[in-house]
Protein backbone atom coordinates (compact mmCIF):
# COMPACT_ATOMS: atom_id res chain seq x y z
CA UNK A 1 0.00 0.00 0.00
CA UNK A 2 1.59 3.27 -1.01
CA UNK A 3 1.64 6.30 1.22
CA UNK A 4 -1.10 8.22 -0.49
CA UNK A 5 -3.64 5.46 -0.26
CA UNK A 6 -2.65 4.84 3.35
CA UNK A 7 -3.18 8.53 4.15
CA UNK A 8 -6.58 8.55 2.55
CA UNK A 9 -7.64 5.44 4.43
CA UNK A 10 -6.43 6.93 7.69
CA UNK A 11 -8.26 10.19 7.02
CA UNK A 12 -11.49 8.40 6.20
CA UNK A 13 -11.19 6.21 9.27
CA UNK A 14 -10.77 9.24 11.52
CA UNK A 15 -13.73 10.99 9.92
CA UNK A 16 -15.74 7.84 10.53
CA UNK A 17 -14.75 7.75 14.20
CA UNK A 18 -15.72 11.39 14.66
CA UNK A 19 -19.05 10.87 12.94
CA UNK A 20 -19.75 7.96 15.24
CA UNK A 21 -19.04 10.25 18.21
CA UNK A 22 -21.47 12.83 16.91
CA UNK A 23 -24.10 10.15 16.46
CA UNK A 24 -23.49 8.85 19.98
CA UNK A 25 -23.94 12.39 21.30
CA UNK A 26 -27.09 13.16 19.34
CA UNK A 27 -28.77 9.78 19.47
CA UNK A 28 -29.86 9.86 23.14
CA UNK A 29 -31.22 13.34 22.57
CA UNK A 30 -33.30 12.29 19.60
CA UNK A 31 -34.36 9.18 21.47
CA UNK A 32 -35.62 11.22 24.43
CA UNK A 33 -37.42 13.63 22.17
CA UNK A 34 -38.93 10.77 20.16
CA UNK A 35 -40.14 9.00 23.29
CA UNK A 36 -41.67 12.21 24.63
CA UNK A 37 -43.50 12.89 21.38
CA UNK A 38 -44.61 9.27 21.08
CA UNK A 39 -45.95 9.01 24.63
CA UNK A 40 -46.93 12.61 25.28
CA UNK A 41 -48.17 14.15 22.05
CA UNK A 42 -51.37 12.09 22.18
CA UNK A 43 -52.46 13.81 25.38
CA UNK A 44 -51.82 17.31 24.09
CA UNK A 45 -55.01 19.19 23.40
CA UNK A 46 -56.28 22.69 23.95
CA UNK A 47 -57.68 21.49 27.27
CA UNK A 48 -54.23 20.38 28.37
CA UNK A 49 -52.96 23.93 28.10
CA UNK A 50 -56.04 25.77 29.38
CA UNK A 51 -57.77 23.54 31.95
CA UNK A 52 -56.96 22.91 35.58
CA UNK A 53 -55.97 19.43 36.73
CA UNK A 54 -58.89 17.03 37.10
CA UNK A 55 -59.50 15.51 40.56
CA UNK A 56 -57.46 12.37 41.13
CA UNK A 57 -58.77 9.39 39.21
CA UNK A 58 -60.98 11.40 36.84
CA UNK A 59 -60.14 11.90 33.20
CA UNK A 60 -59.75 15.20 31.35
CA UNK A 61 -58.35 18.42 32.76
CA UNK A 62 -55.02 20.03 32.00
CA UNK A 63 -51.92 21.52 33.52
CA UNK A 64 -52.61 25.23 32.98
CA UNK A 65 -51.62 26.05 36.55
CA UNK A 66 -48.27 24.31 36.16
CA UNK A 67 -47.46 26.18 32.94
CA UNK A 68 -48.35 29.50 34.53
CA UNK A 69 -46.44 28.58 37.70
CA UNK A 70 -43.30 27.64 35.78
CA UNK A 71 -43.41 30.82 33.72
CA UNK A 72 -43.93 32.98 36.82
CA UNK A 73 -41.31 31.33 38.98
CA UNK A 74 -38.69 31.15 36.24
CA UNK A 75 -39.51 34.75 35.29
CA UNK A 76 -39.06 35.95 38.85
CA UNK A 77 -35.85 33.93 39.16
CA UNK A 78 -34.54 35.63 36.00
CA UNK A 79 -35.34 39.06 37.38
CA UNK A 80 -33.15 38.34 40.38
CA UNK A 81 -30.58 35.95 38.98
CA UNK A 82 -29.63 37.48 35.64
CA UNK A 83 -28.83 41.05 36.78
CA UNK A 84 -26.94 39.83 39.83
CA UNK A 85 -25.06 37.26 37.78
CA UNK A 86 -24.15 39.70 35.03
CA UNK A 87 -23.11 42.33 37.55
CA UNK A 88 -20.91 39.89 39.43
CA UNK A 89 -19.42 38.64 36.15
CA UNK A 90 -18.61 42.17 35.00
CA UNK A 91 -16.95 42.93 38.32
CA UNK A 92 -14.92 39.72 38.26
CA UNK A 93 -13.71 40.38 34.72
CA UNK A 94 -12.95 44.06 35.34
CA UNK A 95 -11.07 43.44 38.57
CA UNK A 96 -9.75 39.92 38.04
CA UNK A 97 -7.22 40.10 40.85
CA UNK A 98 -9.48 41.75 43.39
CA UNK A 99 -9.90 39.56 46.46
CA UNK A 100 -13.68 39.77 46.17
CA UNK A 101 -13.45 38.52 42.58
CA UNK A 102 -11.21 35.62 43.50
CA UNK A 103 -13.47 34.56 46.35
CA UNK A 104 -16.71 34.92 44.40
CA UNK A 105 -15.24 33.07 41.42
CA UNK A 106 -14.34 30.18 43.69
CA UNK A 107 -17.73 30.23 45.40
CA UNK A 108 -19.48 30.33 42.02
CA UNK A 109 -17.55 27.30 40.84
CA UNK A 110 -18.45 25.41 43.99
CA UNK A 111 -22.10 26.44 43.70
CA UNK A 112 -22.16 25.37 40.06
CA UNK A 113 -21.18 21.90 41.19
CA UNK A 114 -23.60 21.78 44.12
CA UNK A 115 -26.57 19.42 43.68
CA UNK A 116 -29.67 21.53 43.21
CA UNK A 117 -31.50 19.76 46.02
CA UNK A 118 -29.02 21.34 48.43
CA UNK A 119 -30.10 24.75 47.18
CA UNK A 120 -33.70 23.65 47.76
CA UNK A 121 -32.94 22.72 51.35
CA UNK A 122 -31.17 26.04 51.80
CA UNK A 123 -34.17 28.00 50.50
CA UNK A 124 -36.45 25.90 52.72
CA UNK A 125 -34.35 26.72 55.78
CA UNK A 126 -34.13 30.45 55.21
CA UNK A 127 -37.41 31.27 53.49
CA UNK A 128 -40.01 28.54 53.93
CA UNK A 129 -39.18 27.76 57.55
CA UNK A 130 -38.96 31.44 58.47
CA UNK A 131 -42.21 32.34 56.71
CA UNK A 132 -43.78 29.13 57.96
CA UNK A 133 -45.38 28.42 54.57
CA UNK A 134 -44.38 27.22 51.14
CA UNK A 135 -44.38 29.80 48.38
CA UNK A 136 -43.64 30.35 44.71
CA UNK A 137 -41.23 33.04 45.81
CA UNK A 138 -39.16 30.56 47.78
CA UNK A 139 -39.01 28.47 44.60
CA UNK A 140 -37.92 31.49 42.57
CA UNK A 141 -35.25 32.31 45.11
CA UNK A 142 -33.88 28.78 44.93
CA UNK A 143 -33.82 28.94 41.13
CA UNK A 144 -32.19 32.37 41.22
CA UNK A 145 -29.45 31.06 43.51
CA UNK A 146 -28.83 28.33 40.95
CA UNK A 147 -28.70 30.87 38.11
CA UNK A 148 -26.35 33.43 39.61
CA UNK A 149 -23.12 31.40 39.48
CA UNK A 150 -23.88 30.11 36.00
CA UNK A 151 -24.60 33.57 34.63
CA UNK A 152 -21.66 35.07 36.48
CA UNK A 153 -19.09 32.64 35.12
CA UNK A 154 -20.32 32.78 31.52
CA UNK A 155 -20.46 36.59 31.65
CA UNK A 156 -16.91 36.71 32.94
CA UNK A 157 -15.63 34.31 30.29
CA UNK A 158 -17.43 36.10 27.46
CA UNK A 159 -16.16 39.52 28.55
CA UNK A 160 -12.63 38.11 28.59
CA UNK A 161 -13.09 37.38 24.88
CA UNK A 162 -13.71 41.04 24.03
CA UNK A 163 -10.45 42.18 22.44
CA UNK A 164 -8.34 44.41 24.65
CA UNK A 165 -7.79 46.69 21.66
CA UNK A 166 -11.47 47.74 21.72
CA UNK A 167 -11.14 48.81 25.32
CA UNK A 168 -8.00 50.77 24.48
CA UNK A 169 -9.72 52.41 21.52
CA UNK A 170 -12.50 53.68 23.77
CA UNK A 171 -10.12 54.84 26.49
CA UNK A 172 -7.97 56.62 23.91
CA UNK A 173 -11.04 58.55 22.78
CA UNK A 174 -11.43 59.84 26.31
CA UNK A 175 -13.93 57.34 27.64
CA UNK A 176 -13.81 56.84 31.37
CA UNK A 177 -13.35 53.30 32.52
CA UNK A 178 -16.97 52.76 33.61
CA UNK A 179 -18.28 54.06 30.29
CA UNK A 180 -15.82 51.91 28.39
CA UNK A 181 -17.04 48.88 30.28
CA UNK A 182 -20.72 49.64 29.89
CA UNK A 183 -20.86 51.09 26.40
CA UNK A 184 -18.15 49.19 24.60
CA UNK A 185 -17.16 46.03 26.42
CA UNK A 186 -20.56 44.98 27.72
CA UNK A 187 -22.30 45.86 24.48
CA UNK A 188 -19.81 43.89 22.44
CA UNK A 189 -20.21 40.90 24.72
CA UNK A 190 -23.99 41.17 24.98
CA UNK A 191 -25.00 38.46 22.51
CA UNK A 192 -22.71 36.00 24.27
CA UNK A 193 -23.88 37.06 27.71
CA UNK A 194 -27.51 36.62 26.68
CA UNK A 195 -26.78 33.17 25.33
CA UNK A 196 -25.20 32.31 28.66
CA UNK A 197 -28.18 33.70 30.57
CA UNK A 198 -30.49 31.71 28.36
CA UNK A 199 -28.66 28.48 29.03
CA UNK A 200 -29.11 29.19 32.72
CA UNK A 201 -32.83 29.82 32.20
CA UNK A 202 -33.21 26.59 30.26
CA UNK A 203 -31.35 24.73 32.95
CA UNK A 204 -33.42 26.01 35.89
CA UNK A 205 -36.74 25.77 34.03
CA UNK A 206 -36.38 22.00 34.28
CA UNK A 207 -35.22 21.89 37.89
CA UNK A 208 -37.43 19.81 40.16
CA UNK A 209 -35.44 19.28 43.33
CA UNK A 210 -35.19 22.92 44.46
CA UNK A 211 -38.96 23.33 44.02
CA UNK A 212 -39.97 20.24 45.98
CA UNK A 213 -39.83 21.87 49.37
CA UNK A 214 -40.10 25.50 48.38
CA UNK A 215 -42.92 25.98 45.89
CA UNK A 216 -44.37 22.60 46.93
CA UNK A 217 -46.85 22.41 44.06
CA UNK A 218 -50.53 23.18 43.99
CA UNK A 219 -53.79 21.89 42.56
CA UNK A 220 -55.08 25.38 41.99
CA UNK A 221 -54.41 28.18 39.59
CA UNK A 222 -52.38 30.82 41.37
CA UNK A 223 -50.46 33.87 40.30
CA UNK A 224 -49.56 34.89 43.83
CA UNK A 225 -45.88 34.18 44.38
CA UNK A 226 -46.51 34.22 48.12
CA UNK A 227 -48.59 31.02 47.83
CA UNK A 228 -47.53 27.46 47.05
CA UNK A 229 -47.31 27.15 43.31
CA UNK A 230 -47.53 24.45 40.68
CA UNK A 231 -44.82 23.96 38.07
CA UNK A 232 -44.19 21.69 35.13
CA UNK A 233 -41.24 19.76 36.61
CA UNK A 234 -43.22 19.13 39.81
CA UNK A 235 -46.22 18.02 37.74
CA UNK A 236 -44.03 15.57 35.86
CA UNK A 237 -42.66 14.28 39.15
CA UNK A 238 -46.07 13.92 40.84
CA UNK A 239 -47.86 12.45 37.84
CA UNK A 240 -45.08 10.07 36.90
CA UNK A 241 -44.96 8.61 40.40
CA UNK A 242 -48.75 8.56 40.84
CA UNK A 243 -50.97 5.46 40.55
CA UNK A 244 -53.20 6.44 37.65
CA UNK A 245 -52.75 5.60 33.98
CA UNK A 246 -53.92 9.07 32.87
CA UNK A 247 -51.40 10.70 35.22
CA UNK A 248 -48.60 8.79 33.54
CA UNK A 249 -49.76 9.95 30.13
CA UNK A 250 -50.00 13.53 31.42
CA UNK A 251 -46.51 13.31 32.90
CA UNK A 252 -45.16 12.53 29.42
CA UNK A 253 -47.16 15.38 27.91
CA UNK A 254 -46.02 17.83 30.60
CA UNK A 255 -42.42 16.82 30.00
CA UNK A 256 -42.90 17.41 26.29
CA UNK A 257 -44.36 20.86 26.96
CA UNK A 258 -41.44 21.69 29.25
CA UNK A 259 -38.94 20.76 26.56
CA UNK A 260 -40.87 22.68 23.91
CA UNK A 261 -40.94 25.71 26.20
CA UNK A 262 -37.19 25.65 26.64
CA UNK A 263 -36.76 25.02 22.91
CA UNK A 264 -38.92 28.02 21.94
CA UNK A 265 -37.14 30.19 24.48
CA UNK A 266 -33.70 29.22 23.14
CA UNK A 267 -34.75 29.74 19.57
CA UNK A 268 -36.26 33.15 20.32
CA UNK A 269 -33.23 34.37 22.23
CA UNK A 270 -30.83 33.01 19.63
CA UNK A 271 -32.67 34.84 16.86
CA UNK A 272 -32.75 38.00 18.93
CA UNK A 273 -29.03 37.90 19.69
CA UNK A 274 -28.16 37.08 16.10
CA UNK A 275 -30.15 40.11 15.02
CA UNK A 276 -28.40 42.19 17.60
CA UNK A 277 -24.97 40.97 16.51
CA UNK A 278 -25.77 41.80 12.92
CA UNK A 279 -26.85 45.29 13.83
CA UNK A 280 -23.59 45.60 15.67
CA UNK A 281 -24.38 45.00 19.31
CA UNK B 1 14.08 55.04 -1.77
CA UNK B 2 12.62 58.49 -1.75
CA UNK B 3 13.17 60.79 1.12
CA UNK B 4 10.56 63.27 2.20
CA UNK B 5 11.80 66.74 1.44
CA UNK B 6 8.51 68.57 1.58
CA UNK B 7 9.41 70.45 4.72
CA UNK B 8 11.68 73.35 3.86
CA UNK B 9 14.38 74.34 6.21
CA UNK B 10 15.87 71.29 7.76
CA UNK B 11 18.34 70.70 4.97
CA UNK B 12 19.88 74.10 5.25
CA UNK B 13 20.81 73.96 8.89
CA UNK B 14 24.47 73.53 9.54
CA UNK B 15 25.38 70.16 11.06
CA UNK B 16 25.57 70.15 14.81
CA UNK B 17 25.96 67.35 17.29
CA UNK B 18 22.72 65.44 17.39
CA UNK B 19 23.53 62.94 20.08
CA UNK B 20 20.96 64.17 22.48
CA UNK B 21 22.23 65.22 25.81
CA UNK B 22 20.28 67.34 28.21
CA UNK B 23 18.78 69.87 28.20
CA UNK B 24 16.06 69.43 25.64
CA UNK B 25 17.04 69.66 22.03
CA UNK B 26 14.84 70.76 19.22
CA UNK B 27 15.31 69.17 15.86
CA UNK B 28 16.37 71.47 13.07
CA UNK B 29 13.63 73.34 11.26
CA UNK B 30 11.21 72.83 14.05
CA UNK B 31 8.18 75.00 14.49
CA UNK B 32 6.71 75.75 17.91
CA UNK B 33 6.72 72.70 20.19
CA UNK B 34 3.55 70.63 20.44
CA UNK B 35 4.95 68.08 22.81
CA UNK B 36 7.79 68.70 25.23
CA UNK B 37 9.38 65.75 26.96
CA UNK B 38 11.26 66.62 30.13
CA UNK B 39 13.53 64.24 32.04
CA UNK B 40 11.01 61.52 31.36
CA UNK B 41 11.61 58.07 32.81
CA UNK B 42 9.16 55.21 32.69
CA UNK B 43 9.27 51.76 34.26
CA UNK B 44 7.16 48.63 34.39
CA UNK B 45 7.84 47.57 37.94
CA UNK B 46 11.62 47.41 38.24
CA UNK B 47 12.26 47.30 34.51
CA UNK B 48 13.06 50.77 33.28
CA UNK B 49 11.92 51.07 29.66
CA UNK B 50 12.35 54.80 29.05
CA UNK B 51 15.39 56.60 30.38
CA UNK B 52 15.76 60.30 30.78
CA UNK B 53 14.08 61.45 27.61
CA UNK B 54 14.45 65.12 26.73
CA UNK B 55 13.18 66.35 23.43
CA UNK B 56 10.58 68.45 21.73
CA UNK B 57 8.14 67.38 19.04
CA UNK B 58 7.25 70.21 16.68
CA UNK B 59 3.75 71.27 15.78
CA UNK B 60 2.12 70.39 12.46
CA UNK B 61 4.80 68.04 11.32
CA UNK B 62 5.29 64.31 11.23
CA UNK B 63 7.77 62.95 13.72
CA UNK B 64 8.72 59.32 13.35
CA UNK B 65 10.04 57.21 16.17
CA UNK B 66 12.15 54.29 15.04
CA UNK B 67 14.21 51.72 16.84
CA UNK B 68 14.55 47.99 17.41
CA UNK B 69 11.80 45.96 19.08
CA UNK B 70 11.58 46.60 22.78
CA UNK B 71 13.35 49.94 22.56
CA UNK B 72 10.42 51.66 24.23
CA UNK B 73 8.96 53.52 21.28
CA UNK B 74 5.42 52.23 21.78
CA UNK B 75 5.70 52.81 25.51
CA UNK B 76 6.69 56.37 24.82
CA UNK B 77 3.72 56.90 22.52
CA UNK B 78 1.36 55.46 25.12
CA UNK B 79 2.90 57.71 27.74
CA UNK B 80 1.74 60.77 25.88
CA UNK B 81 -1.96 59.93 26.27
CA UNK B 82 -1.34 57.96 29.47
CA UNK B 83 -2.72 54.75 28.08
CA UNK B 84 -0.04 52.99 30.10
CA UNK B 85 -2.03 53.88 33.20
CA UNK B 86 -4.03 50.72 32.54
CA UNK B 87 -1.09 48.52 33.36
CA UNK B 88 -0.63 47.98 37.08
CA UNK B 89 2.78 48.65 38.61
CA UNK B 90 4.06 51.33 36.26
CA UNK B 91 6.15 54.25 37.49
CA UNK B 92 7.33 57.41 35.86
CA UNK B 93 9.51 60.38 36.60
CA UNK B 94 9.67 63.72 34.83
CA UNK B 95 6.86 64.98 32.68
CA UNK B 96 5.48 65.38 29.20
CA UNK B 97 3.82 68.63 28.18
CA UNK B 98 1.24 68.78 25.44
CA UNK B 99 0.91 72.34 24.26
CA UNK B 100 2.35 73.54 27.52
CA UNK B 101 0.06 71.55 29.82
CA UNK B 102 1.40 68.75 31.92
CA UNK B 103 0.19 65.27 31.08
CA UNK B 104 1.20 63.80 34.41
CA UNK B 105 -0.09 66.54 36.71
CA UNK B 106 -2.58 65.36 39.31
CA UNK B 107 -5.04 67.94 38.07
CA UNK B 108 -4.92 66.66 34.51
CA UNK B 109 -8.29 65.49 33.27
CA UNK B 110 -7.65 62.29 31.33
CA UNK B 111 -10.84 62.77 29.34
CA UNK B 112 -9.67 66.16 28.10
CA UNK B 113 -6.12 64.94 27.51
CA UNK B 114 -7.30 62.02 25.40
CA UNK B 115 -9.65 64.23 23.45
CA UNK B 116 -6.68 66.46 22.56
CA UNK B 117 -4.35 63.58 21.87
CA UNK B 118 -5.90 61.02 19.52
CA UNK B 119 -4.47 57.59 18.89
CA UNK B 120 -4.43 55.11 16.04
CA UNK B 121 -3.41 51.58 16.86
CA UNK B 122 -1.37 48.87 15.23
CA UNK B 123 -4.37 46.77 14.28
CA UNK B 124 -7.52 48.48 13.09
CA UNK B 125 -9.94 48.30 16.01
CA UNK B 126 -13.29 49.77 14.98
CA UNK B 127 -16.12 49.32 17.46
CA UNK B 128 -18.66 46.67 16.45
CA UNK B 129 -21.03 49.48 15.52
CA UNK B 130 -22.09 51.31 12.41
CA UNK B 131 -19.56 53.38 10.49
CA UNK B 132 -21.42 56.51 11.56
CA UNK B 133 -21.42 55.57 15.23
CA UNK B 134 -17.73 54.76 15.15
CA UNK B 135 -16.91 58.33 14.21
CA UNK B 136 -19.67 59.92 16.30
CA UNK B 137 -18.70 58.14 19.52
CA UNK B 138 -15.89 60.43 20.59
CA UNK B 139 -17.58 63.76 19.80
CA UNK B 140 -20.77 62.54 21.48
CA UNK B 141 -18.90 61.69 24.63
CA UNK B 142 -16.94 64.90 24.74
CA UNK B 143 -20.03 66.94 23.79
CA UNK B 144 -17.99 68.71 21.13
CA UNK B 145 -20.93 69.55 18.91
CA UNK B 146 -24.71 69.65 19.33
CA UNK B 147 -26.30 66.35 18.31
CA UNK B 148 -27.79 67.89 15.19
CA UNK B 149 -24.35 68.75 13.84
CA UNK B 150 -23.04 65.20 14.19
CA UNK B 151 -23.76 64.17 10.59
CA UNK B 152 -21.66 67.10 9.36
CA UNK B 153 -18.86 66.28 11.73
CA UNK B 154 -18.92 62.62 10.75
CA UNK B 155 -18.79 63.56 7.08
CA UNK B 156 -15.95 65.99 7.64
CA UNK B 157 -13.93 63.45 9.63
CA UNK B 158 -14.51 60.72 7.06
CA UNK B 159 -13.47 63.10 4.27
CA UNK B 160 -10.33 64.04 6.17
CA UNK B 161 -9.55 60.37 6.50
CA UNK B 162 -10.11 59.91 2.75
CA UNK B 163 -12.83 57.37 3.38
CA UNK B 164 -16.00 59.34 2.70
CA UNK B 165 -16.43 58.39 -0.96
CA UNK B 166 -16.12 54.72 -0.17
CA UNK B 167 -18.64 54.63 2.67
CA UNK B 168 -21.05 57.53 2.16
CA UNK B 169 -23.79 55.18 0.94
CA UNK B 170 -23.49 52.73 3.80
CA UNK B 171 -22.90 54.76 6.93
CA UNK B 172 -25.26 52.48 8.84
CA UNK B 173 -23.47 49.24 8.02
CA UNK B 174 -21.04 47.87 10.59
CA UNK B 175 -17.52 49.29 10.63
CA UNK B 176 -16.13 45.80 11.12
CA UNK B 177 -17.37 44.87 7.63
CA UNK B 178 -14.84 47.13 5.90
CA UNK B 179 -11.49 45.96 4.52
CA UNK B 180 -8.42 46.23 6.75
CA UNK B 181 -7.19 49.45 5.14
CA UNK B 182 -10.64 51.00 5.24
CA UNK B 183 -10.99 49.99 8.89
CA UNK B 184 -7.74 51.73 9.69
CA UNK B 185 -8.89 54.89 7.91
CA UNK B 186 -12.15 54.61 9.86
CA UNK B 187 -10.09 54.52 13.05
CA UNK B 188 -8.24 57.62 11.88
CA UNK B 189 -11.59 59.31 11.17
CA UNK B 190 -12.75 58.27 14.62
CA UNK B 191 -9.71 59.93 16.19
CA UNK B 192 -10.16 63.06 14.03
CA UNK B 193 -13.82 63.35 15.05
CA UNK B 194 -12.58 64.32 18.48
CA UNK B 195 -10.82 67.43 17.11
CA UNK B 196 -7.45 66.43 18.51
CA UNK B 197 -4.30 68.52 18.27
CA UNK B 198 -1.97 65.57 18.28
CA UNK B 199 -2.36 62.24 16.52
CA UNK B 200 -0.35 59.33 17.88
CA UNK B 201 0.06 56.45 15.45
CA UNK B 202 1.41 53.16 16.72
CA UNK B 203 2.64 51.27 13.66
CA UNK B 204 -0.59 52.09 11.84
CA UNK B 205 0.33 50.14 8.70
CA UNK B 206 1.90 47.01 10.08
CA UNK B 207 -1.30 44.99 9.58
CA UNK B 208 -2.01 46.37 6.10
CA UNK B 209 -1.06 45.43 2.56
CA UNK B 210 1.19 47.74 0.46
CA UNK B 211 -1.68 49.51 -1.34
CA UNK B 212 -3.52 50.27 1.89
CA UNK B 213 -0.22 51.33 3.44
CA UNK B 214 0.37 53.77 0.60
CA UNK B 215 -3.06 55.32 1.12
CA UNK B 216 -2.47 55.77 4.83
CA UNK B 217 0.91 57.35 4.14
CA UNK B 218 -0.63 59.80 1.69
CA UNK B 219 -3.20 60.56 4.33
CA UNK B 220 -0.53 61.22 6.93
CA UNK B 221 1.17 63.70 4.61
CA UNK B 222 -2.14 65.55 4.15
CA UNK B 223 -3.07 65.50 7.81
CA UNK B 224 0.13 67.14 8.98
CA UNK B 225 -1.17 70.43 7.65
CA UNK B 226 -3.60 70.49 10.58
CA UNK B 227 -2.25 68.05 13.11
CA UNK B 228 0.89 67.17 14.95
CA UNK B 229 1.60 63.57 14.11
CA UNK B 230 3.86 61.19 15.99
CA UNK B 231 4.25 57.85 14.29
CA UNK B 232 6.01 54.78 15.62
CA UNK B 233 7.16 52.52 12.85
CA UNK B 234 9.24 49.44 12.31
CA UNK B 235 9.53 50.25 8.69
CA UNK B 236 12.42 52.60 8.05
CA UNK B 237 11.41 53.31 4.47
CA UNK B 238 8.09 54.42 5.86
CA UNK B 239 9.73 56.76 8.35
CA UNK B 240 11.81 58.17 5.51
CA UNK B 241 8.76 58.60 3.27
CA UNK B 242 6.33 60.25 5.65
CA UNK B 243 8.21 62.00 8.41
CA UNK B 244 9.88 65.38 8.74
CA UNK B 245 11.79 64.47 11.87
CA UNK B 246 13.00 61.16 13.11
CA UNK B 247 13.89 60.06 16.60
CA UNK B 248 15.94 56.92 17.02
CA UNK B 249 15.34 55.05 20.28
CA UNK B 250 17.45 52.22 21.56
CA UNK B 251 17.11 50.45 24.89
CA UNK B 252 14.87 53.16 26.24
CA UNK B 253 17.15 56.02 25.33
CA UNK B 254 16.85 58.66 22.70
CA UNK B 255 20.00 58.11 20.70
CA UNK B 256 19.56 60.59 17.92
CA UNK B 257 16.93 63.06 16.88
CA UNK B 258 17.12 65.19 13.76
CA UNK B 259 15.51 66.00 10.46
CA UNK B 260 14.55 62.79 8.72
CA UNK B 261 16.86 63.37 5.78
CA UNK B 262 19.80 63.94 8.09
CA UNK B 263 19.10 60.77 10.07
CA UNK B 264 18.92 58.67 6.96
CA UNK B 265 21.81 60.23 5.03
CA UNK B 266 24.26 61.42 7.63
CA UNK B 267 23.51 60.01 11.07
CA UNK B 268 25.91 61.33 13.69
CA UNK B 269 25.74 58.39 16.02
CA UNK B 270 27.25 55.04 15.08
CA UNK B 271 24.32 53.16 16.69
CA UNK B 272 21.87 55.05 14.49
CA UNK B 273 23.93 54.27 11.47
CA UNK B 274 24.16 50.62 12.39
CA UNK B 275 20.41 50.45 12.78
CA UNK B 276 19.40 52.24 9.62
CA UNK B 277 21.87 50.32 7.52
CA UNK B 278 20.38 47.12 8.88
CA UNK B 279 23.27 45.88 10.95
CA UNK B 280 20.99 45.22 13.91
CA UNK B 281 17.37 45.52 15.01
Amino acid sequence: MNRRVFRRVKSNAMTGVLMACVLAAVLPLLWILGTLVLKGAGSLSLDFFTKMPAPAGETGGGVANAIVGTLLMVGAACLIGIPVGIGAGVFASEYPRNRLSIVSRFVADVLNGTPSIVIGVFAWTWIVAKQKHFSGFAGSAALAILMVPMVMRTTEEIIKLVPHSLREAALALGYQRWRTTLQIVLLTALPGILTGALLAVARVAGETAPLLFTALGSQYMGTNLNQPMASLPLTVYTYATGPYEQWHRYAWAAALVLILLVFVLSLGARLATRRMARLGG
Amino acid sequence: MTIATDTPGFMTTAPRPTLIARPSAIAEGATAPAITVRDFHFAYGRREVLKDLNFVIPRRAVTAIIGPSGCGKSTFLRSVNRLNDLIPGTRHRGDILVDGTSVYDRETDLVVLRQRVGMVFQRPNPFPKSIFDNVAYGPLLNALVPKGDLPDLVEKSLRQAALWDEVKDRLESPGTGLSGGQQQRLCIARALGNHPEVLLMDEPCSALDPIATQRIEELIRTLKRDYTIVIVTHNMQQAARVSDFTAFFDQGELIEYAGTERIFTAPSNPRTEAYITGRFG
